[in-house]
């Protein structure tokens, strides 16, 4: 697999059925390319449960979970060959040091050995835990497990990350570094597909967000489009910027930018501004803010937004 | 991180190759581990027992010769360092995966569970074997003192010391499977434990004497008695396959009891009979089980 293919993961008629109770119900969902997509959805609703059928953990009730296009349960080793992925919160064996854990990783999924000590001392770095890495893994917290799990998945340049929860257990700093971490390898043209509870973090990180309740997909889409179809049309985005703006600014020029349809301030420096249209219009909407000088330095969907429809569509399921 | 924009360069290794990964990470965590410490004390434990009692009491049944020193210290002895090695080691070895969790840091990767199971298991049958081992060399220096120096009468190694240490390292195996297999069929490591100690501790002993005291019948089916031939060939001459007592206890009543001896060949078809299919059925329900 090289990146000049396309990654690819795709639930066919996925199910998993746990006696009368059905955990994933006939899940059809294909990604592909290279992106960030969120999968939301409440407590119980088949996220675990779906990306563990993608990494062998568990099998389908019937139907595939397909990874570039090879089906994970008959043919694990291919399929897993280009994935990496943090599924619950992986426990390391205690007696283990860091780079003796990343090393039989690295083993496993065949980096060539005379890369393998670069690699685990670059992905410790980028989890900050170059201190740590020869002390024993039994004596480190939750936090400090997860960095190096996420380190794990660093270290054979996959170009698929399955990550259930991956700022689950750390602490502020940390799930601020995990996402930099995350979007950072979204740079680095991976499919990244990653379970979230906290919307701020998929609406932050994610191009795509695909929504599951009761086992069932509810919608895939990109968070604009999502956003738009739920919300009467109208997408939100938060700007940031470097300076105090003129409230006259926003109220006789940004609000009458094409397809805005609002624009307020909601301090010195923010603005959330909302427009009708698809990722076309967000983009030419972000154009014209900065050629207007007023100092953008952040430019995202506004997560209220994201919750409104995430809450709006889990309870027209309930 | 490493900027290159292909994955060629990594070569998932070949299953068998997993398998020495797997045992080499698995093999540093049981040798750094307590409880490998913990074993190796109540081995040592033991073994300095034996040389106090032998030592002081001078019994005399270890010292009448040197097939009969090794024939009561090891033959009665080892087959419980034997149970307790696989209790230690492979009690919990897969259900351990499961409940601790480090399942979900190893199996999403191009692994076979098949390639983890054997990895697991040669890891735990090496660290049992060190354990052994260990073992061994204080039987033989406490055997060759005895019989040197002692009575005088030789310090070489009797022939069936040696058969009886691959039958032992055999049994080691099957032991090793038993504990695999409760091991791979409960997600519990307590309950997966505590059924491989009741069944090899206490089980198959309360089966084997049932069925062949009270009921007369050859306990062929239970892995302790093939086990037998470990103790049984350091006896001269080598038991009967059946013996009958009559015990009378008054008023003209008797009591009989029977005991049987596996011969070698039988011996060695039950525990390898064991090893096969508890390690194979182990292995099985591994690969079936969940990480739910």
């Amino acid at each position: 697999m090289s990146f000049s293919d396309v990654p690819t993961i795709e639930a066919v008629k996925l199910t998993k059925q746990y006696g009368p109770f059905t955990a994933v119900s006939d899940l059809n969902l294909k990604i592909e390319g290279a992106k960030c997509v969120g999968f939301l959805g409440p407590n119980g609703a088949g996220k675990t449960t779906t990306l563990k059928m993608f990494t062998d953990l568990i099998r389908a009730s019937s139907g595939e979970a397909l990874i570039n296009g090879i089906n994970v349960h008959t043919h694990k080793k291919a399929a897993l060959a280009s994935v990496a992925s943090i599924i619950e919160t992986p426990e390391i064996y205690p007696s283990l040091t860091p780079r003796e854990a990343l090393t039989m990783i690295a083993e496993y999924r065949g980096v060539p050995a005379a890369e393998i000590k670069k690699r685990i001392e670059e992905s410790v770095a980028e989890v900050h835990m170059s201190e740590w890495i020869d002390k024993r893994v039994g004596k480190f917290s939750k936090g400090m497990k997860q960095r190096i799990c996420i380190a794990s998945t660093l270290i054979s340049d996959p170009c698929i990350l399955l990550l259930d929860e991956p700022t689950n257990g750390l602490d502020p700093r940390g799930m601020s570094e995990v996402r930099e971490i995350v979007k950072s390898l979204k740079g680095k043209k991976r499919l990244i597909f990653m379970s979230s509870h906290l919307l701020s973090e998929v609406s932050e990180i994610c191009d795509e967000v695909a929504m599951i309740d009761h086992g069932k997909l509810l919608v895939y889409d990109t968070i604009s489009n999502v956003t738009s179809k739920f919300s009467g049309g109208a997408n939100m985005v938060e700007v940031e910027l470097q300076r105090p703006i003129d409230p006259q600014l926003v109220t006789q020029r940004i609000a009458k930018l094409s397809s805005v349809v609002s624009a307020e301030q909601t301090n010195d420096t923010n603005l959330r501004i909302r427009f009708s249209g698809g990722l076309d219009v967000q983009a030419r909407l972000l154009s014209d803010l900065v050629k207007m000088n007023i100092g953008v330095i952040s430019y995202r969907v506004a997560a209220s937004e994201l919750e409104d429809v995430y809450l709006n569509l889990i309870k027209e399921t309930v | 991180m490493n900027e290159t924009e292909t994955i060629s360069d990594n070569k998932v290794p070949s299953s068998m190759a997993q398998v020495g990964i797997s045992m080499r990470y698995t093999f540093l965590e049981y040798i750094r581990s307590r409880r490998f410490l913990i074993v190796l004390i109540i081995t040592l434990l033991i073994a300095a027992l034996l040389t106090i009692i032998v030592a002081w009491r001078r019994p005399e049944g270890f010292l009448v010769s040197n097939l009969g020193f090794y024939s009561s210290w090891w033959g009665l002895s080892v087959t419980f360092v034997i149970i307790l090695t696989g209790i230690f080691f492979g009690g919990d070895a897969i259900s351990g995966e499961f409940q601790n969790k480090t399942g979900y840091f190893g199996i999403p990767n191009p692994v076979r569970r098949s390639s983890i199971y054997v990895g697991k298991w040669l890891s735990a049958f090496l660290a049992a074997t060190a354990i052994l081992v260990v073992y061994m060399a204080i039987t033989i220096a406490n055997g060759v003192y005895y019989s040197a120096t002692i009575t005088g009468f030789g310090s070489g190694l009797p022939i069936q010391f040696v058969y009886s240490l691959l039958y032992a390292w055999f049994y080691l195996a099957a032991v090793m499977g038993v504990a695999f297999f409760f091991s791979s069929m409960f997600k519990s490591s307590s309950i997966s434990i505590l059924v491989t100690v009741i069944l090899l501790l206490f089980g198959f002993s309360l089966i084997s004497e049932l069925v062949s005291d009270l009921v007369g019948i050859e306990p062929w089916f239970v892995l302790t008695y093939g086990a037998g031939i470990i103790g049984n060939i350091l006896q001269s001459p080598y038991p009967p396959a059946k013996t009958v007592t009559t015990t009378p206890f008054g008023h003209g009543r008797t009591f009989t009891t029977t005991t049987f001896a596996a011969s070698v060949p039988q011996g060695l078809a039950i525990i390898g009979v064991y090893f096969i299919v508890t390690t194979i059925l182990g292995l099985l329900l591994f690969e079936r089980k969940e990480f739910t």
